[in-house]
């Protein structure tokens, strides 16, 4: 899991993040200003300074959010000029949008905000619907509105092209002010800023609600926000019934807020169509006797915090029922609360101003287990360079804003003590100065206020003690000291409103006053300069003084990541218990324990005494002979003749040593026919693949052999119970594996494919693999799985081995093997890792219309199932619904789904005529029936030998097939991300496989697939279906300089690509497989597409120029198989088409790569057996274009 | 980098190189060649040694035969330590192969304990796995498995089945990761110099203070004799498994992975060569 940021704000205003890789607080340099409150989503953070503007920080990322700006030129034709701007009065603007109702010349288009800047100029777009149109651009109709074509005809009357511009948002990484927008007399400043809503919809993208509370207690939601606009567009007013102090809300649709008098109002009719809801529903207070004053809110949490303190926790929070049912009280003393992904907390406690972590939040269990500090240092070397000039000036908006504005509030309020208490989020009680316990400086939130509230009744006179500087104990820079210190007294001595010695000593700490011997008494200006170099010195001292008890006001894990599986460093300190410290110094012994001198001396050491005790003797006899092992159970098997069923049966493993001291074995299934005992055997050594099947209600696995591949019949077999499964799951291909004498990770050479289940195998390719004219027929390759959970996998000949999840996390293998259920004895413990995968499952809601009640969910009694899968065969409801496998569980409800092929109306609903037909996202009047999508999604958690690459989501990767020899020169690596976006890996090399960032490569479109073979060619294909050629891309210039437009066969969409050493091809969405005639060095675009076959699902074209493809359906003897592994034959230098194809594993293979196998087989020229090499394949049943009824070829499924 | 699963593998698979040959005592029929043998390091030598015996038998008189025993260099061999240790012990540092002479008379009632079949190995086998269960686990796991599983585990010593005993096996090697090792490490210390059998007490594996103790704690506070000085020559050797793992290796991980299939980790301290 990648790491991720906890935000905080301490009590001067400084805001620090905290990885939860990490173990200390991040001082956030760029802050120039002090903040007091911050308000985190994982891709921005959005806060208010201490100047009381909103400001956002949007994380960099090595995908730049760009905008595409659009423009049409539109011309007509006439006899004396031809084509013209010359247009005809009744017609569009010469320069409009694509409606043509709106004009929009090129010089019209500003940019946003100063934040923005121009990519490049305005140029013309070539593409048209995946064709170029070489005429610079121009299309062709008869006349406007109508049907453009690339082609000009005799009665072409006009012509327009498109002209684009990108502006790119530069300011990444740095606080940009948010323009406030103020049109009212009276300046209302924001107190209260809240970030979420981005499960809400995902279109537009990166769409977030952002909520904001004024002084004066009103409610505003920032509009627009979304990817390509960060700083969203204007701020809109909510009316509130009362005065709001405070406003939380979630990452769905739950939006919470404190009123002024302590009750509690929750927000409805949030949805995809109104992201800031309709209406309030008021909420009582926990407590009677005392008021909210906080409240935080997740996708199904709610917890609020009273004036007393008190932590509460809302049962029965969810989507539907937005105000849950009641409170609960919590332990724990608290000022404020913070709910970040996956429902997991924080606070700030109300005595220490620690941050603390709930542990134990767990989707079964959301109000988790208990209070544990987050007792990490903080990051001690603050060097100030950079926060000079504006921090002397924001700290003195700081100061002096608050002040004023305290005077305003009470002047507002009438004095009574209780209102002023309620001024402020968190009320510190009148007793509390007086109380020995030490002082907590409040400075940023609002509970300033209220101190300096209190503090005026009776504190202000006694505390007239010498100065400090509010930041003095952490600072070591003298001059600094000076101005920070400086800079209260300068703004303060203007301000009238309770006298500059009392406020200062107000904002001064007791805690630092420990640390620092007492000034001389004198006045402020002079004192700072002293006592900032007794500061110094004393800095010296005690460097990490000031961090043993770090002061927050403020925290937000909305950008926070925690589940279960991530061990979090955040809790070891000197305060810890002494057991955890013993844990922390086992975690460290043993973490180092790989590298350590002693675990390398035992291996160096073992090695010499088996060469010294053993080499010698190996003639010796050994005392032990093999003999046979056995191990026995009960399975069920499906028999192998009809009418198939699951029979019960003997299953016996029958282990020997072999001929050269290898273990062999042979399986036994004893099953009864006709009342008579029969048995069936495998040998263990000619088993090619052991499959495991996992369905909801069976735990079954095949086996294949050659044969059985061919005849795409395995054995299955299912035991009672998972654990049984995946005992006989290991120990068989632990026999196996010792068998063929396959041992430890995959070699760089190595054959990987992944099952449409997320199983990952892996074969080592022989020699003879891809001999010619005699490869070996690849259903004799044996496979062996690997760990984990993937959809797409690439690799290359250096072992660089990337892969991508369901959902579209990208991984790298950490060169380790085993993980998943090969644990223990059958794997290896080293680089396995904890890896996860999300998908969803989609369930329809079908309804048809009658004349009297509309569309209902009563059917005909001949339609589908009211609920029901895609095909409406199969009964799918809510509750019955189970995810896809034990392994996956579900982690959200069922929510309609919009994002579906054909589009939806608002509440998601598709028309047709009658089903099953195709459908539309609009009704018509001969619609009867309708359907809607509902999702669900489900997560898997597995073990494998995979890290992850944060944080860009891709689609598509490749790898240059034979990249450098050395171990330290760069690896081209090339993905797509998941939003299309072409994308280059920096830092990759054999030693280094994750590599260090990403390079962004701008494009026209959205790409959907790309590939880098021999000398760097890199091929790519636009979402639109055509073909892209990357110039220019050298080892010295990595991401190339221009993409050449190669059209696409004619009539096809291309949806994959694959570059070997010199040959191209592609897959077209039809299933037709092209190759790329007339690719030379000098003309590497190509000449032309040929057609090599139909049926093909996906193409992994290797460093030999080797073809291997999926194909969607195979006939073998007894059945069909879909998702098969075939292999070109006859593929040679000069016939790089090859004539035909060698079937291997399958059905229910979904990706394979053979990017890595450069492993050239010596050829051997016998040209009078070519012909019976291609006639002993040709005797093979082709691909089957023709569908035949399947029967059972696709255990895996598809 | 290889894994902590080859240590398993290298252990388990070691073999002493050993050529018997029949004690000039003995009386036979005819001259007796000498048999050579790789010896399993883990396993028992009357557990592996009935190529030897037939060999023998053949130039012997029915009559003359008893019990069967093995002595090096005038040491009685006690069958019941594990191969390796003996070889560690008394013959390390020496030419290969192992010279072993084999008796069939006058067995030394006073050193060696009978061994009349293999029934008796397995129960002692059993007994020390049961023993180092309770000093680990006390006696959790080895009382949860079934009898079969035990079975398993003598079988897979008994052929020499690794993945057949590791697969059993390592359920006692696990333990809570917030123990951070076992609650004893079984071990036995061998002395040549002593009279003593073996020392073997209570040891664990992390300190009061959460350090993972290593195999130089363990032997400061049991065999201080067997640690010299840094400035001082060394005086003795320990030896596991024929290797010398350095002080500053943790015991846990000693014993998860050098630990002798019946669960202890068999420690010899031997006079170093003087040379």
């Amino acid at each position: 899991m990648p790491s991720s940021l906890l935000w905080a704000v301490d009590v001067y205003g400084r805001v620090y993040s905290l990885s939860t890789a990490g173990q200390q607080w991040e001082y956030c340099r760029d802050a120039h200003l002090e903040f007091k409150r911050i308000t985190a989503v994982q891709q921005c953070c959005w806060s208010i300074a201490c100047d009381h503007n909103i400001y956002l920080n949007v994380h960099a990322s090595d995908v730049p959010i760009r905008y595409q700006e659009e423009t049409y030129e539109n011309q007509r034709w006439n006899p004396v000029d031809g084509f013209s701007d010359r247009l005809l009065p009744s017609d569009r603007w010469q320069w409009s949008d694509v409606s043509g109702l709106k004009h929009q010349p090129l010089g019209d288009f500003q940019l946003p905000s100063d934040n923005w800047e121009w990519e490049a100029d305005w140029y013309v777009d070539e593409n048209f619907g995946g064709e170029n149109t070489e005429k610079a651009g121009w299309t062709y109709a008869i006349d406007f509105p109508a049907t453009y074509t690339k082609d000009k005809k005799w009665n072409s009357c006009v012509r327009r092209r498109r002209w684009l511009r990108y502006r790119r948002y530069k300011a990444q990484e740095t606080w940009v002010k948010i323009p406030s927008e103020q049109t009212e007399s009276l300046p209302d400043p924001f107190n209260d800023i809240t970030c979420g809503g981005w499960e809400i919809t995902e279109e537009p993208r990166g769409c977030l609600a952002l909520w904001a509370v004024s002084l004066q207690g009103k409610v505003w939601f920032r509009c627009d926000i979304n990817h390509h606009n960060p700083e969203g567009s204007f701020w809109e007013e909510v009316p509130v019934p009362g005065e709001v102090v405070q406003i939380s809300c979630g990452p769905g649709d739950l939006v919470w807020a404190v009123l002024w008098e302590g009750n509690l109002m929750v927000r409805e009719g949030i949805g995809r169509d109104c992201l800031n809801g309709s209406s309030w529903v008021t909420v009582e207070s926990p407590s009677p006797e005392a008021g909210a004053v906080h409240v935080a809110v997740g996708v199904n949490v709610v917890w609020a915090v009273t004036k007393d303190h008190k932590v509460w926790f809302r049962r029965g929070v969810n989507s539907h029922n937005p105000c849950g049912s009641g409170w609960i009280g919590m332990v724990g003393e608290m000022v404020m609360i913070n709910v970040g992904l996956n429902d997991q907390v924080w606070g700030i406690g109300f005595e220490d101003r620690a941050v603390y972590f709930r542990q134990g939040v767990t989707a079964s269990e959301l109000s988790g287990k208990a209070w544990k500090v987050v007792s990490v240092p903080r990051d001690s070397d603050r060097s100030h360079s950079s926060a000079s000039a504006s921090s002397l000036q924001s700290a003195g908006c700081f100061f002096g804003g608050e002040v004023r504005l305290e005077s305003q509030a009470s002047v507002l309020s009438d004095a009574d003590p209780e209102t002023e208490k309620a001024v402020g989020g968190v009320v510190p009680t009148p007793e509390m100065g007086d109380s020995p316990k030490p002082r907590i400086p409040k400075v940023t939130s609002d509970s300033f206020i209220s101190e300096l509230v209190s503090d005026r009744e009776g504190q202000i006179s006694r505390r007239d003690v010498p100065p400090a500087g509010p930041s003095i104990p952490e600072e070591d820079h003298p001059e600094k000291e000076v101005e920070d210190r400086a800079s209260p007294a300068q703004v303060l001595s203007p301000s009238q409103s309770g006298g500059l010695n009392p406020q200062w000593s107000n904002v001064d700490l007791e805690e630092a006053q420990t640390h620092l011997s007492p000034g001389p008494g004198v006045d402020a200006a002079e004192t700072c300069s002293l006592s900032s170099v007794a500061t110094y010195n004393l800095a010296l001292e005690e460097p990490y003084g000031p961090d043993e008890h770090p002061k927050w006001a403020w925290v937000s894990g909305g950008g926070c990541l925690v589940d279960c599986h991530l061990q979090l460093n955040w809790f070891h300190s000197s305060t810890s218990t002494a057991l955890n410290s013993s844990m922390q110094a086992m975690s460290l012994s043993i973490t180092p324990a790989q590298t350590a001198a002693w675990r390398k001396q035992i291996f160096e050491q073992l090695s010499e005494r088996s060469k010294r005790e053993m080499e010698n003797f190996m003639h010796y006899e050994q005392a032990i002979e093999q003999s046979v092992w056995v191990k026995k159970g009960t399975m069920q098997w499906w028999r192998d003749w009809k009418p198939h069923k699951w029979v019960d049966v003997q299953f016996a493993l029958e282990q020997f040593s072999g001929a050269e001291g290898n273990k062999d074995g042979i399986l036994f299934i004893y099953y009864t026919f006709n009342d008579e005992k029969k048995y069936l055997h495998v040998f263990i050594n000619e088993v090619t693949i052991l499959v495991p099947v996992l369905n909801d209600s069976k735990h079954t696995f095949a086996i294949y052999t050659a044969e059985r591949t061919k005849q795409r019949w395995p054995i299955r077999l299912a035991a009672a119970t998972e654990l049984e499964m995946y005992d006989w799951l290991a120990l068989l291909s632990v026999s196996c594996c010792d068998s063929r004498g396959v041992q430890g990770p995959p070699s760089k050479q190595a054959i990987w494919s992944v099952t449409c289940k997320g199983d990952i195998f892996v074969s080592e390719p022989t020699k003879e693999l891809e001999a010619s004219p005699y490869p070996t027929p690849c259903d004799q390759m044996f496979w062996r799985q690997v760990g984990g959970h993937l959809r797409v996998i690439e690799s290359n000949s250096l072992g660089v081995v990337w892969g991508i999840g369901y959902d579209h996390t990208a991984w790298v293998h950490t060169g380790g093997y085993g993980g998943g259920f090969f644990q223990g004895m059958t794997g290896s413990t080293d680089n396995i890792y904890t890896q996860t995968d999300l998908k969803s499952v989609y369930i329809y809601e079908n309804q048809r219309w009658n004349p009297v009640s509309g569309y209902t969910n009563r059917g005909l009694p001949t339609d589908r199932y009211m609920w029901s899968d895609a095909s409406g065969l199969k009964e799918c409801t809510k509750n019955n619904t189970k995810p896809p496998s034990p392994h996956w569980t579900w982690v959200s409800d069922w929510t309609v789904d919009y994002a579906v092929a054909g589009g939806t109306d608002r509440e998601g609903w598709q028309y047709a005529a009658d089903f099953p037909a195709s459908y539309h996202g609009y009704k018509t009047l001969k619609d009867f029936v309708r359907r809607r999508r509902w999702a669900r999604k489900c997560k898997l958690t597995t073990t494998g030998p995979w890290q992850e690459v944060p944080p860009i989501a891709l689609s598509d990767i490749t790898i240059l097939p034979c990249g450098p020899k050395s171990t330290v020169e760069q690896v081209p690596l090339w993905a797509i991300s998941n939003k299309g976006d072409v994308l280059c890996r920096l830092g990759v090399t054999s030693l280094t496989p994750g590599g260090s960032s990403w390079l962004h490569v701008g494009t026209d479109q959205p790409f959907k697939s790309i590939s880098i073979g021999g000398v760097h060619q890199v091929w790519a294909i636009a979402k639109d279906g055509s073909a892209f050629y990357r110039g220019s891309v050298s080892a010295q210039n990595l991401a190339g300089d221009c993409w050449y437009h190669i059209p696409s066969p004619t009539g096809q969409k291309l949806k994959q690509v694959s570059v070997g050493r010199t040959s191209v091809y592609t897959v077209d969405e039809n299933g037709n497989l092209w190759y790329r005639h007339g690719v030379t060095p000098s003309y590497p675009q190509g000449s032309s597409w040929e057609h090599i076959s139909n049926n093909v699902r996906k193409v992994s074209v290797g460093p030999l120029d080797q073809v291997w493809i999926i194909a969607d359906k195979v006939q073998g003897s007894h059945s069909l198989s879909c998702g098969t592994v075939c292999r070109r034959l006859g593929v040679l230098p000069m016939e790089p088409e090859g004539h035909s194809w060698d079937y291997g594993i399958g059905g229910g293979w979904d990706h394979i790569t053979v990017r890595g196998n450069a492993t050239e087989a010596p050829r051997i020229l016998m040209p009078s057996l070519t012909d019976n090499g291609s006639n002993r394949t040709a005797t093979r049943s082709p691909l089957q274009t023709s569908d035949r009824p399947e029967m059972n070829g696709n255990p895996v499924g598809c | 980098m290889a894994d902590d699963k080859d240590v398993l593998r290298d252990v388990w698979f070691g073999r002493i190189p050993a050529c018997f040959t029949l004690s000039p005592e003995e009386t036979t029929e005819r001259e007796a060649e000498p048999y050579y043998l790789l010896l399993p390091r883990v396993s028992y030598l009357t557990l592996v040694t009935d190529k030897v015996k037939k060999h023998f038998l053949k130039v012997m008189k029915a009559e003359d035969v008893e019990e069967m025993w093995f002595e090096y260099e005038g040491t009685p061999l006690k069958w019941h330590y594990p191969i390796g240790v003996l070889f560690d012990l008394h013959a390390s540092n020496t030419a290969l192969p192992w010279s072993v002479s084999v008796h069939f008379k006058s067995f030394p009632e006073h050193d060696l304990l009978h061994c009349t079949s293999n029934s008796v190995i397995e129960a002692h086998f059993m007994s020390s796995i049961k023993e180092a269960d309770a000093l680990k686990h006390k006696s959790q796991v080895i009382n949860d498995m079934q009898k079969k599983d035990h079975k398993q585990l003598w079988m897979g010593l008994q052929n020499d089945k690794f993945d057949q005993f590791w697969a059993m096996n390592r359920k006692l090697m696990e333990y809570p990761t917030e123990e951070g090792g076992f609650r004893y490490i079984p071990f036995r210390i061998y002395q040549t110099t002593s009279d003593r059998p073996f020392i073997q007490k209570l040891f664990r594996p992390v300190s009061a203070e959460g350090h993972a103790l290593t195999l130089g704690d363990l032997l400061k506070e049991l065999c201080p004799a067997s640690i010299c000085a840094e400035d001082e020559p060394k005086r003795f050797q320990v030896m596991v498994h024929g290797i010398e793992p350095l002080l500053e290796t943790p015991v846990q991980w000693l014993s998860e992975h050098l630990s002798h299939p019946d669960n202890f980790l068999h420690i010899s301290v031997i006079p170093a060569p003087s040379d």
